[in-house]
């Protein structure tokens, strides 16, 4: 398949609706996906969609260079994503999304480099990369959907599932704890961490600009609602019961440590951009250390 | 009204609704600060219920709609500015009205 690509310039002032004849369709951010896939797979309400809308807008509004900014996804509901976007983007196998996008990155550090994930892929089966990835503070930027469960397989309990949610695999109540991401993230070394639940969309595009922008390894967290496996075992209503009870529930927060920041069944929500550090990235490192070190003179041996 | 709202333009906005796209989730309905959009009777070709424009409607151009909904069926074209009237600013002074009660 020929993948075609479009330039983004920034949008005239004023959009009218002759432009729109010359784009890929009836909607004017239809030429950041490709022809013909819309609509996509999600259910009705699924927050993926939205998360996806705050992608495109963020590469509108952030100028990105679509030939220069390449999306990773995994597997899972929000995995489908990359195959959405009209730019070169891959589905990677299972949790193996971080893996893929460091390479590229190393490849050619000339490029935007962004995984859309789920909960599932990130964290289960790709936490280790997680970790590592931002241990090392490789220059990629992570968009993570959190659903609180596996929503392609059927809504299975997975790392974020709060305790006593239920699941297909925990039908009297989640009993493990969950993982904060955003504590995760912040103590495994990322330089920007973000959360925003799905009802956050213009605060979502903003904390993607930075993201791309800013050289490290940044993490955004969606909180976005599944109402066909998560919302409708835990009785949480429809998309819309969902999107208000974060509306009713998010609690804007800067001060708040990122170790208390931890997500309940039903509760408060703490949202906001809790890291915003600088850190050499991997490459900085490794020029400085590594290849300084190979390319220094050696010392000679004494006879 | 303003004293110098001879010299203010405001632009409204013109929803543009992509019917055949629509999965009835109703987050722009919702969340439209302006209470622009209802639920129509009429299904769509999917069997959901898109949203229309009310007539009395006056959308603000605030393009929320735009960025909530899932399904990319929606979205907001500027129509040319125009003075502001006597009939905009009625919500604004009612809403300041009320702030002074509350102080
Ligand atoms: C190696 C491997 N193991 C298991 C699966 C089955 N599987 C597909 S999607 C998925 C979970 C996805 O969950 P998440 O990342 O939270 O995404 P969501 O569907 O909730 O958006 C699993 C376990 C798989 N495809 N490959
Ligand atoms: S199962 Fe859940 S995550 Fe998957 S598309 Fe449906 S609502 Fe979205
Ligand atoms: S742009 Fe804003 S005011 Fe206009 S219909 Fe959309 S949400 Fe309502
Ligand atoms: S937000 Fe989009 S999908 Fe949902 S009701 Fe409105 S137009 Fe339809």
């Amino acid at each position: 398949m020929k993948i075609r690509f479009i330039d983004a310039e920034a949008p005239p002032a004023s959009r009218i609706l002759e432009n729109l004849a010359a784009g890929h369709g009836d909607h004017p951010l239809d030429r950041y996906l490709k022809k013909g896939r819309i609509p996509h797979i999600w259910c009705s309400g699924c927050g993926n969609g939205i998360l996806l809308t705050a992608f495109v807008k963020a590469m509108e509004k952030g100028n990105f260079d679509t030939k220069k900014t390449v999306v990773v996804s995994g597997i899972g509901c929000i995995g489908r994503a990359a195959g959405y976007l009209d730019l070169d983007t891959y589905h990677t196998t299972h949790g193996r999304a971080i893996p893929f996008a460091t390479g590229l990155k190393l490849a050619n550090p000339k490029l935007n480099v962004v995984v859309i994930s789920g909960d599932g892929d990130l964290f289960a089966i790709g936490g280790n990369h997680f970790i590592h990835a931002a241990r090392r503070n490789v220059d990629i930027t992570l968009i993570c959907s959190n659903n609180f469960n596996y929503g392609m397989t059927g809504g299975q309990g997975g790392p974020t599932t709060p305790l006593e949610s239920k699941t297909t695999t925990t039908p009297y109540g989640c009993s493990e704890h969950p993982f904060n991401l955003v504590y995760l993230a912040k103590a495994s070394g990322a330089v920007y961490v973000a959360r925003w639940t799905a009802l956050h969309t213009h605060e979502l595009r903003d904390s993607i600009i930075h993201s791309v922008n800013k050289p490290g390894f940044c993490f955004v967290e969606a909180i976005t609602p599944c109402p066909t496996a998560h919302g409708r075992r835990n009785k949480l209503g429809d998309g819309l019961s969902m999107m208000k009870s974060y509306r009713d529930n998010s609690v804007l927060t800067t001060e708040l440590d990122p170790e208390d920041t931890a997500i309940g069944l039903k509760g408060k929500i703490a949202v906001g951009e809790f890291v915003n550090i600088d850190k050499p990235t991997f490459m900085d490192m490794y020029d400085e250390c590594a290849i300084c070190r190979a390319n220094a003179p050696k010392k000679s041996k004494k006879s | 009204m303003p004293l110098d709202a001879g010299r203010r333009e405001i632009v409204l906005g013109k929803v543009n609704i992509i019917s055949h796209r629509c999965k009835g989730c109703r987050y722009c309905i919702e969340f439209c600060p302006s209470n622009t959009l209802a639920e129509s009777e009429d299904f769509n070709e999917k069997g959901y219920h898109p949203p229309y424009v009310k007539s009395d409607a006056k959308c603000v151009n605030c393009n929320y709609c735009e960025t909530i909904c899932p399904e990319f069926a929606i979205f907001v074209t500027e129509l040319e500015p125009r003075n502001l009237l006597s009939e905009d600013v009625v919500k604004t002074q009612s809403r300041a009205r009320r702030r002074t009660r509350r102080e």
